[in-house]
């Protein structure tokens, strides 16, 4: 007994347990800022400013929202099916976090020499880590799929079924930009990916993936997001949402704190996709100024800047109908991503990397 | 974990807990790819199977509305619950039930041996490299397979306009 306390009060642990804290409140208090983001920014570009009256510059909003979520009456049809009822929001989100647990978002480091030796930022050091984030991100499927049957009514299950169709078929070209970059950088472990990117080309342009040999890169990049945004049922691919503003869709039937926590999955996939494309082919924490220690500023940095642009892609585009969604995902990106891996796989035996 | 996923995938009367049964047997075996040093299959299987096969499976059953299974109804007129099937059945279980048992305890020690000889070739690396060079003509023959399945899929699916 007295041993494990001993090895729990070393440095060490102490640290890991905060950084599993700091990733989790972190998470949950960035898909919070999101809310707030999302209307402010949607607010500005349509010419008027969003939620101003609720704390300074409407700051407090969405514990205003959250505060009116809990309060609400948790509903549940009488023919739902209970127990799927009540798991399929609990599988969305959980699987939501799972998937951000292998990113790291900064290099290793001693937290100003409190450690003997440094220790790297994540919740879990995996060796396969990019493939871990993928699989989590096929499990979260399974929440929308459940909630769908579960709400025992036709609208939500045809919802349900429709946005998990999406999300496999974007899988795929997701899958297959991931394994571009694994192709650049020879591993599949976040960390040696990331490091794969220090350095400059030409000492000015930074050697992120994104800008290896261009335009593939490039091209890798972009199918990657739009992969991305299309998994996360955001921005112009968020057809079964916005069903639901018009017709009805998996959550319907959901109320109060269910329905915020369907919503906390989406902005946490949201965020865990701009992280694991940020480490990707960003460079992750490698920025000019700040000395390494700091590395998780630039993390943070580029993450946000991804947010933004997902943010100004879902009030500025039209949303995409659903057969032509369909069509996109299967007839334009796939062949577009099989080719670019093929040019990548060229390039990389060309250049001997 | 798999034991017992299996296990209810038979057990369970409604079918989509069947199917979550076997998503939890798969996750399962997933963990067991991992403790026996194999990381990249065990994410692989998570990927694959669990991830898009058992979603598939999931969409049938839910399109179909396959029902609940009503136990007293097939005690009555379900054509396998004759006296001879029945009785043969039971048999065969027997029979299988010894045979796993006699198999399994004629296995030499558990543990330990297999770790150090598969850690070398696990790597993905080393799996690709295995898999282009000795096992091509399997790995062809799965192609060849999988694009047969596809244009067959369509083909039933297709919309009989012409």
């Amino acid at each position: 007994m007295g041993d494990m306390i001993d090895f729990m009060l070393r440095p060490e642990t102490l640290v890991y347990a905060g950084i599993v804290g700091a990733v989790f409140m972190g998470l949950q208090i960035g898909a919070a800022v999101m809310v707030y983001a999302e209307r402010k920014v949607a607010a500005y570009m349509q010419q008027r400013m969003g939620p101003t009256l609720v704390g300074p510059a409407g700051l407090f909003q969405p514990i205003a929202d959250i505060v009116k979520l809990i309060f609400k009456e948790d509903l549940k049809p009488k023919a739902a099916d209970s127990a799927l009822f009540f798991a399929a929001p609990i599988i969305s989100v959980a699987a939501a976090y799972i998937a951000f647990a292998p990113v790291p978002f900064g290099p290793a480091s001693t937290f100003f020499g409190l450690l003997d030796e440094p220790m790297p930022l994540l919740v879990a050091d995996i060796n396969v880590a990019v493939l871990v984030v993928f699989a989590v991100a096929s499990m979260g499927v399974y929440g929308i799929v459940l909630a769908g049957w579960a709400s025992n009514s036709k609208y939500s299950l045809l919802g349900g079924l429709r946005s998990t169709a999406q999300m496999i078929s974007y899988e795929l070209s997701f899958g297959i930009a991931l394994a571009t970059v694994i192709l650049l950088a020879n591993s599949m472990s976040f960390r040696a990916i990331v490091n794969n990117q220090a350095g400059y080309f030409f000492d000015f342009i930074p050697r992120w993936h994104v800008f290896w040999m261009f335009p593939l890169g490039f091209i890798a990049f972009g199918i990657f997001t739009i992969a991305g945004i299309a998994e996360t049922n955001r921005a112009p691919f968020d057809f079964p949402e916005a069903e639901q503003e018009l017709v009805a869709g998996y959550h319907t039937e959901y109320s109060s704190m269910a329905f915020a926590m369907f919503f906390l999955a989406e902005y946490i996939n949201m965020i865990t996709v701009s992280a694991v494309a940020t480490n990707l082919f960003l460079g992750g924490w490698h920025g000019p100024f700040l000395p390494p220690e700091y590395g998780f500023v630039w993390f943070l940095a580029k993450v946000a800047v991804l947010l933004f642009c997902y943010l100004w892609l879902r009030w500025t585009v039209p949303r995409f109908r659903y057969d032509r969604l369909m069509a996109f995902g299967w007839k334009v990106l796939l062949p577009a991503a099989t080719v670019n891996l093929i040019a990548v796989a060229a390039g990389v035996l060309y250049f001997g990397l | 974990m798999a034991v017992l996923g299996s296990l209810f995938v038979i057990v369970q009367r409604n079918p989509i807990y069947s199917v979550l049964a076997l998503i939890g047997a798969f996750f399962g075996l997933s963990g067991l790819y991992v403790l026996l040093e194999a990381p990249f299959v065990a994410v692989v299987q998570i990927i694959i199977y669990a991830g898009a096969i058992m979603v598939l499976f999931l969409f049938v059953v839910m399109l179909l509305n396959v029902p609940r299974e009503d136990a007293a109804e097939w005690d009555r007129a379900h054509p396998l619950y004759r006296p001879w099937p029945m009785r043969i059945g039971a048999l065969l279980a027997l029979v299988t039930i010894a045979q796993l048992g006699w198999a399994l305890s004629r296995t030499p020690g558990i543990g330990g041996g297999v770790g150090e000889q598969t850690a070398g070739i696990s790597d993905v690396g080393a799996l690709g490299r295995v898999l282009f060079t000795d096992y091509m003509f399997a790995f062809e023959l799965t192609s060849i397979l999988i694009i047969v399945s596809m244009v067959g899929a369509v083909i039933l699916a297709r919309r009989q306009s012409e």
